[in-house]
């Protein structure tokens, strides 16, 4: 069984918000199947009561004061967007006319 | 022969030491003006060749440079003409420093594309705090250097605008992803430069160009303003020509951030003063696990011709084990692309950065990514969004932190019996432009020896420790236990000294000719 079905391949894309080309779709079936099988290996250790290490810190709640500070003007939040009206973003319809 | 003396001249501003040029600056021998014109000459020669720089800022440069010829007049006067540069504080050291950044790193008005379409006209409002520190600090930007695209690549060819070249041999990758800060720094086109680390992304380039990189402890170095590739990997590092030039732009950067949360508390830690303090006594950890198969010949016998002269130093070695070293290459993979996965979720075409257009919202986000994206960016983002969708979160990305548990203890282990360990960078030397292009797993192999240390968040040094038969520099890694930084620069000074004969008077042919 392939480590990973060209469908599969589609269904991440879809969640990545990804559009891939059918020969891309066919390239990356097989890599990432090779990737995958290489991971595989892992289900050989045995880590039975092993914490998770999400972060080499060890660092939790860190706090400041909740003081209002000057932050970056709305002209130079703007600057780099590729499309804006009326002093915001702007995107593609996303809610349907009633 | 009348160019000679000129380039002599030439060649002490384009290679001299950060104590060197400093001296020379604040004696008024020379000035910052010179000595960043000198490098901007430097770069017009030579980086068509090379191709380290995206961007150069020509009069931002000038400009920084003047400033800093009127701070080191103002002293210069305060103090009734001389400067006694040994009072200097170490971050007065870098005024007038021509420097390159890396294009991970937000400089405020100036250009920072990640290598990538995605980001090809991107001008970040503010900078990073290590650019800041820089700024503050009176160094001068030259410009920003090229990289394999969002930091991923050990090669420089995911870069979206052309690969960097090796200065040593142009036909050769100056490894990834800084190629643009080390081969910069290697060919005289920068004194030094930052980098960025997930994986081995400052040491390996390190070690193929013939510099110093230093991968700092995770969270020493603010990573505020550096665009994010894996969160709990990255550390910003210093790459420079020699171990004390690191150890200055270190502790010019380090310490914590109200800005970055993840920075460590505590002061900022100190290098400088035990640098030349040697190895008498110091044991070196030798792990088998990095001595194995795959190790080309040149490397093993440069890393152990340099553990050798480290015990005539007085340094014992010691051995350790590291028996899940063979699993670091799938635990890196599956943590850093999905990190990756959720950090590059932000390139959506909205706010910044490329978008194409499309009929729905979905649809615009889906194309921009799929034009703004090169292929080994959208295979990690695929390969990470797998690791964490539903059926797969356990079995790859869970399982893949557990296994960084047992990592991490295997380093713990070895520190209880060595001070710090000793390895080589990469199995190789630089290979040729081309030769693991197409073969995504060949091309992970390459950073097997390093992608640990990122893992367990610990600092590590590549320094130069000797050349292969065809003239290509190799570098060793010292790798340290977290917060040792003076430790392992201390080592790697002791390397570079030891190995000086082999490797100090080198320099590659194309920034001297």
């Amino acid at each position: 069984m392939p480590a990973i079905t060209p469908d599969e391949v589609r269904h991440v894309a879809r969640l990545a918000r990804l559009e891939l080309s059918e020969e891309e779709v066919a390239r990356f079936t097989q890599q990432l199947g090779e990737i995958l099988q290489a991971a595989r290996r892992l289900q050989e250790l045995d880590t039975e009561g092993v914490d998770p290490t999400f972060y080499p810190l060890p660092l939790r709640n860190v706090f400041r004061p909740d003081e209002v500070r000057p932050s970056l003007p709305r002209e130079r939040v703007l600057q780099n967007a590729p499309e804006v009206e009326a002093d915001m973003f702007r995107v593609p319809r996303i809610i349907e006319e009633a | 022969m009348t160019g000679a003396v000129a380039m002599t001249e030439e060649g002490a501003l384009l290679f001299g030491s950060i104590e060197q040029l400093s001296e020379r600056l604040w004696r008024g021998e020379i000035s910052a003006r010179e000595l960043a014109e000198a490098h901007l000459r430097q770069i017009e020669r030579i980086d068509g060749e090379i191709h380290a720089y995206l961007t150069v800022v020509a009069e931002r440069a000038l400009a920084q440079a003047e400033e800093a010829d009127r701070r080191i007049a103002r002293r210069r006067q305060e103090e009734g003409g001389a400067v006694d540069v040994r009072r200097l504080e170490p971050s007065e050291r870098l005024v007038g420093i021509p420097w390159a950044c890396k294009d991970v790193l937000c400089t405020e008005g100036v250009r920072t594309t990640c290598g990538s379409r995605m980001l090809e006209h991107f001008v970040p409002p503010y900078s990073a705090t290590a650019v800041r520190r820089l700024d503050e600090a009176g160094a001068v930007m030259l410009g920003k250097v090229n990289m394999d695209e969002f930091a991923m690549g050990s090669s420089n060819e995911n870069s979206a605008f052309g690969p960097t070249r090796n200065p040593w041999d142009l036909a050769r990758v100056p490894g990834g992803s800084s190629g643009g800060s080390a081969a910069a720094v290697a060919a005289g086109e920068a004194v030094f430069s930052l980098g960025s680390d997930t994986g081995g992304s400052v040491r390996l380039p390190a070690s193929y160009c013939g510099v110093v990189g230093l991968k700092p402890t995770y969270g020493a170095v603010s990573r505020y303003g550096l665009v994010a590739y894996a969160s709990s990997l990255d550390q910003v590092g210093p790459i420079a020509r020699s171990v004390r030039d690191c150890a200055i732009v270190f502790e010019a950067i380090a310490g914590p951030d109200p800005m970055d949360a993840t920075s460590a508390p505590g002061p900022v830690p100190e290098v400088l003063p035990t640098l030349e303090l040697g190895v008498k006594g110091v044991r070196l950890g030798i792990a088998p696990e990095y001595f194995g198969e795959g190790l080309s010949a040149p490397v093993r016998e440069a890393v152990l011709g340099a553990v050798a002269r480290l015990e005539r130093e007085g340094a014992t070695t010691v051995e350790v084990r590291m028996p899940h070293l063979e699993y670091a290459l799938p635990v890196y993979y599956i943590i850093s692309s999905s990190e990756a996965s959720s950090n590059l979720a932000r390139y959506d075409g909205v706010r910044y950065g490329l978008r194409e257009p499309g009929d729905d919202v979905v649809a615009m986000f889906s194309r921009t990514r799929r034009a703004g994206f090169g292929d080994e960016v959208k295979r990690r983002i695929m390969l990470g969004t797998y690791a964490l969708s539903t059926g797969y979160y356990d079995a790859f990305y869970v399982k893949a932190q557990k296994v960084r548990t047992l990592i991490r203890r295997d380093f713990e282990q070895a520190f209880e019996r060595a001070d710090v360990l000793v390895t080589p960078v990469s199995p190789s030397v630089a290979f040729r432009l081309g030769e693991r292009v197409d073969d995504p797993l060949r091309m992970y192999l390459t950073d097997i020896y390093t992608l640990s240390v990122n893992l367990a968040g610990l600092p590590a040094v590549s320094v130069p420790c000797g050349f292969s038969p065809e003239g290509l520099p190799i570098g060793v890694q010292i790798i340290g236990p977290a917060f040792a930084e003076a430790r392992v620069l201390q080592v790697a000074r002791a390397v570079e000294a030891a190995v000086a004969d082999q490797v100090a008077h080198r320099r590659p042919a194309v920034a001297v000719r």
